[in-house]
């Protein structure tokens, strides 16, 4: 009963966050919204019993990725007008995006709802996770099954901030030159 | 216990808001901020699927979808800021030297 408030409570809070995001015209406050929406999906993947996901979506989604976002956003620090976007070159964009957006919605919906989900089931039910744990189950398969991956992800990383160093670099080196 | 098609069905509605944020917004960094919110309705709808399953595979996936999620945002602020200094705006309609 709790749970299914708390599902309520915070699905809510996430639907009303994540359009928040869409509808407000400051770039700061879709952010603020946005890192709102990432707390209570991790309240969400609480009740889901995943636990490090949970804390892992706060740290690094909420935590990292989000200072970046408004790192960047205060480092650009937009006008007004550009803030404001001004008149639309394409017409009818806005309420065709809406409509099919709704239309989006109804169909996964319907989807979901008409699937009678099937699948091999796996050994690791909530009671079994909550007695060896969570986070010790994670990092088992992240070093066994999923090494090769795992490794991967760091080549990844490398490359991306490589990438960021690279393309954010360039103008001050040509600055110099000058 | 609340049916997990709900979490399926919110992780849908989270989408379509990405989607549309994306085809409705001009600025560029809230574009790159509806494809992370896409991004997190499909973590949802892994973790769920892990969950119904009684499997730990869906949580690694997100696991490593967060890391690609991290290094996705830190080129795309990179080429937002370097569109910026070239161009002196991050309106998505003024950018359009290659469009025919």
């Amino acid at each position: 009963m709790l749970e299914s408030l708390l599902f309520l409570i915070m699905g809510l809070i996430t639907i009303v966050c994540a359009l928040c995001v869409v509808f407000q015209k400051n770039p700061i406050y879709s952010a603020i919204f946005l890192i709102q929406t990432m707390v209570s999906l991790a309240v969400l993947y609480v009740l889901l019993h995943a636990q490090f996901i949970a804390a892992i979506q706060v740290m690094v989604y909420a935590g990292a990725i989000m200072v970046l976002f408004i790192f960047v956003i205060m480092l650009l620090n937009l006008s007004k007008e550009d803030v404001e976007g001004g008149r639309d070159k394409l017409f009818f964009q806005k309420p065709s995006a809406i409509i099919l957006g709704f239309i989006l919605v109804v169909m996964i919906g319907t989807v979901t709802l008409k699937t009678v989900s099937q699948g091999i089931k796996d050994e690791y039910t909530p009671e079994i996770i909550s007695q060896i744990g969570n986070t010790q189950l994670v990092g088992k398969m992240l070093f066994t099954k999923y090494v090769f991956p795992f490794e991967i992800a760091s080549i990844l990383l490398f490359a991306a901030i490589i990438g960021a160093i690279v393309l954010v670099k360039k103008r001050i080196i040509e600055d110099e030159k000058v | 216990m609340i049916p997990l098609t709900w979490y399926l069905i919110l992780s849908g509605i989270l989408f379509s808001i990405g989607a549309v944020g994306v085809l409705i917004r001009r600025n560029a960094i809230v574009i790159f901020m509806c494809i992370e919110l896409m991004l997190n309705a499909v973590n949802l709808a892994f973790i769920t699927f892990s969950r119904q399953l009684n499997s730990m595979d869906g949580q690694i996936f997100v696991f490593f979808i967060m890391t690609v999620a991290a290094a996705e945002a830190a080129v795309g602020l990179a080429i937002i800021v370097a569109i910026y200094r070239n161009k002196a705006t991050v309106n998505v309609d003024d950018i359009n030297l290659m469009k025919w």
